[in-house]
């Protein structure tokens, strides 16, 4: 290295070097840098769902449902569109809050708290993918709409609906397992020597999870 | 915070106790690296049998009964699928990314062997999976490797029902297979690497398997993306790549669904895999043409700059392979460009492969042959494909042999060369013995001039216009009678290669069955993986302290150094230099 660091150098040399200087190239534990490079592999995924859906929507030769009329709720007789896919974003985004209090808890040492906002997290996002199979009931008993067709028009729209929901539904419920399996290890004390970084792991999952929502969200409901 | 390095501060390493522990499901990365390899060969061998098959009915059509149109299709689709990703791909990262990560970076282990294990195992269930569906009501799918719909899903392409669906199962699941072992392979090579390895001094086989991972992480997806929505398209009966179209007289329930899709979506995985296959075997090659030619490789930093940069281009290019789709022919200007790019880092990794054999000490073994016989390969399968980046040119050349030709030697042959350069490079350290070298050479020189049998006069045909793809080409008045004798002579070739191909599983048995143990380190490796206490290396690799690593893996022909190399691990107090040799006048301190 003595020969390297003689010459002048610039930001990006120094950045370069910085990284090839050591044994480890982040000042992380592996497991963190394995998560972050699954979340990475994960967005490729989400992203050409979604990129996959807009594709379909453009070239769909029916039009496309009434985002709003689909998605309302009949409240005291009164439409209100958004209202369910409110709430549902409104509970995630809460359960990353609770994760966030969740990871400062374990960091602090505090086994039971960082125990009990764990369950507060798992429960919020049980609530959510039990919103989102209400959801899906309506749309498949009452209105009619099915992976391979619906009576409002283009086909597409219930293929991408139940395909993109359905995949980070699961995302939400394998979260909820993660979830619980590590509130239930920290509880037993099973990290008490190896150090709480995995909360702090899980809640990249979680966090990840939520933010792909917020896409979701943005692409399927509000266009 | 707490922060355990696990590179040398883990607690204490498990050792199995049972015969199953083990051996069967492992977590060691050598046994897990064995079981990838093994099974991946195994495959490839019946890939092997298939193109065989294939190439008598195209030899000499009307010769064989035992070969309908339909057979032939599968054939075609389960060889090129088996070759590009359960033969290449499981065996460059699954069994070379394996053995060799943690033996070469220094560390015990992959940092979470039991993602590791469940890898290999979910690679083998893909494999059942896959070989399943010739046993599958209507056979395995026959709609080529590329899978478009939509003729994959239509009726009229044998295995319509049960075959495309068992592919994409078998796909997903070695998806899923990937992405547990190359989360590893990132993870251990950024964060394990033992004491002094620094980035830059990590042999280029790493850096290869490395960059390839990530591609593999970030490309895969669109494979997994693409495999959903096609399964959904034929069991479901959704329509995200179904246009309206009418099957067999009878029109069907799809509508407004976007084939080009299942291009785009299929090529933004199917160029990366290309140097998901092809990084790898730069970086083996690199440091098998460094060992033998006892000379530092040229252009260390270049090259991993140029592994790194093609990597980074390999995302960018992937609309040449659809010049022809029907895309707009605006996106050719692009992707005609980015491709021609690419030639260049590409250029710099062959003459800096030159450039080490350059007034190097050369060693004619039978690794160092394969490795040159690459360089032979892989120019002109380059050289082919800047005819086939260029627009005008690919249309007429589309889909007819020249582009088989290609694609074969610049990513079937290629790579194989080197898969067998790595095998008997690094068998002595696998299983302690040296392959033998008098059936290694007969294999050698059967395989290196054989392709070029097979694969010269293809690119010939190709320009005659023959198209790929067909089962017999009839009395088709353009194609010259010299074509049709050449695709006998072909066909004569391939059976002659294949056989080849027995001698070396010969040699396989035979070296372990009869030949004496080889002495440590035959080749008077410096790479790290060479200098582990045991050869072979034992669970846990290095004895009860890591190895501190000095220098780059490339101190071969040091001048004014006694040794003809100096390993790895060796630091520079211990190197001893010929009297009166003054170390600062080269500058050369440590490296």
């Amino acid at each position: 290295m003595t020969e390297m660091n003689s010459k002048p150098q610039g930001y990006w040399q120094h950045l370069v070097i910085d990284w090839s200087a050591d044994k480890e190239a982040f000042k992380v534990n592996w497991g963190k840098v394995m998560m972050w490079v699954f979340l990475v592999s994960d967005t490729f995924i989400f992203s050409l769902f979604l990129i996959g859906y807009m594709n379909v929507r453009i070239s769909a030769t029916e039009a496309w449902p009434l985002t709003s009329e689909v998605f309302a709720l009949v409240v005291g007789g009164e439409h209100i569109p958004l209202l369910l896919i409110a709430i549902m974003t409104f509970i995630l985004i809460t359960s990353s809050g609770t994760m966030a209090m969740a990871v400062n808890t374990a960091y602090q040492g505090n086994k039971n708290a960082t125990f009990w906002l764990m369950i507060a997290t798992a429960a919020l996002g049980f609530g959510f993918v039990g919103m989102q199979a209400y959801e899906w009931s309506k749309l498949i008993v009452e209105e009619g709409i099915r992976p391979w067709g619906n009576p409002l028009g283009a086909a597409q729209f219930g293929s991408t609906f139940f395909m993109i929901t359905g995949f980070h539904g699961l995302h939400v419920t394998g979260g909820v397992i993660y979830l619980t399996v590590v509130a239930i290890k920290v509880k037993l004390g099973h990290y008490d020597k190896k150090g709480f970084q995995i909360v702090e792991i899980t809640g990249l999952y979680w966090h990840f999870v939520d933010l792909v929502w917020v896409f979701i969200f943005a692409f399927f409901y509000l266009w | 915070m707490t922060h355990i390095a696990i590179a040398d501060q883990e607690p204490e390493l498990h050792h199995p106790r049972t015969f199953i522990g083990k051996y069967i499901w492992s977590q060691d990365h050598k046994v897990i690296a064995i079981q990838y390899a093994c099974t991946a060969i195994f495959v490839g061998l019946v890939a092997l049998m298939l193109s065989v098959v294939m190439r008598l009915q195209l030899g000499f059509p009307d010769q064989f009964d035992f070969i309908n149109p339909n057979m032939y299709l599968q054939f075609v689709t389960m060889h090129g699928m088996i070759m590009v990703i359960y033969l290449l791909t499981a065996l460059l990262l699954g069994g070379f990314g394996n053995y060799l990560i943690p033996l070469m970076v220094g560390t015990r282990d992959m940092v979470f062997p039991y993602l590791n294990m469940l890898s290999f195992w979910f690679y083998f269930l893909s494999v059942l999976v896959l070989l399943a569906s010739f046993f599958a009501p209507g056979g395995p799918t026959g709609a080529g490797w590329t899978l478009y719909p939509p003729q994959s899903i239509l009726e009229g392409t044998p295995g319509s029902g049960w075959g495309i669906v068992l592919m994409l199962a078998s796909l997903a699941i070695f998806i899923i297979a990937f992405t547990m072992g190359g989360l590893n392979y990132v993870s251990t090579i950024l964060q394990a690497r033992t004491r002094g390895m620094t980035l830059m001094r990590m042999p280029l086989t790493i850096w290869g398997i490395f960059t390839a991972t990530i591609l593999g992480l970030f490309a895969f997806p669109a494979l997994l993306v693409s495999a959903i929505m096609m399964l959904f398209d034929s069991v479901l009966g959704t329509s995200f790549f179904m246009p309206a179209i009418v099957s067999l007289g009878e029109a069907t329930d799809y509508e407004g669904g976007s084939p080009i899709l299942f291009q785009h979506l299929f090529w933004f995985f199917g160029h990366p895999e290309v140097y998901i296959v092809a990084l790898p075997a730069f970086g083996m090659v690199s440091d098998v043409l460094s060992v033998h030619a006892r000379k530092n490789i040229f252009g260390y930093r270049m090259m991993v700059w140029a592994i790194v940069i093609i990597g980074g281009l390999s995302f960018v290019v992937w609309a040449h392979h659809m010049y022809v789709s029907g895309m707009n022919p605006y996106f050719g200007f692009f992707f005609a460009t980015t491709t021609l790019i690419i030639a260049v880092p590409t250029a710099i990794k062959v003459y800096n492969w030159v450039l080490t054999l350059w007034q190097g000490n050369i060693h004619l073994t039978v690794p160092m042959l394969f490795a040159i016989g690459f360089i032979f390969t892989f120019t002109h399968g380059g050289l082919s494909g800047l005819f086939l980046g260029n627009v005008v040119i690919d249309l007429p050349l589309s889909d007819t042999f020249f582009v088989v030709a290609h694609f074969h030697m610049v990513m079937g042959v290629s790579p194989i060369m080197v898969l067998f350069a790595a095998i008997y490079h690094w068998f002595p350290l696998v299983t302690g013995k040296q392959l033998n070298t008098r059936l290694g050479m007969i294999h050698f020189w059967g395989t290196f001039l054989g392709t070029y049998a097979i694969y010269l006069p293809m690119h010939y045909i190709g320009f005659l216009g023959v198209p790929r793809r067909y089962y017999a080409l009839g009395d088709t008045s353009f194609i010259p009678d010299s074509a049709h004798a050449l695709n006998a002579n072909i066909t004569i070739a391939v059976i002659i290669v294949a056989l080849f191909q027995l001698i070396f599983i010969i040699n396989l048995f035979w070296t372990i069955k009869r030949e004496p143990k080889s002495r440590i380190n035959p080749w008077d490796a410096a790479s790290l993986e060479w200098h582990t206490p045991d050869v072979p290396p034992r669970h846990g690799n290095w004895g009860k302290e890591l190895p501190t690593v000095h220098r780059w893996a490339y101190d071969y022909s040091v001048p004014g150094v006694v040794d003809d190399f100096i390993p790895q691990h060796v630091p520079d107090s211990d190197v001893t230099y010929e009297p009166g040799y003054d170390r600062t006048a080269t500058g050369r301190e440590s490296t």
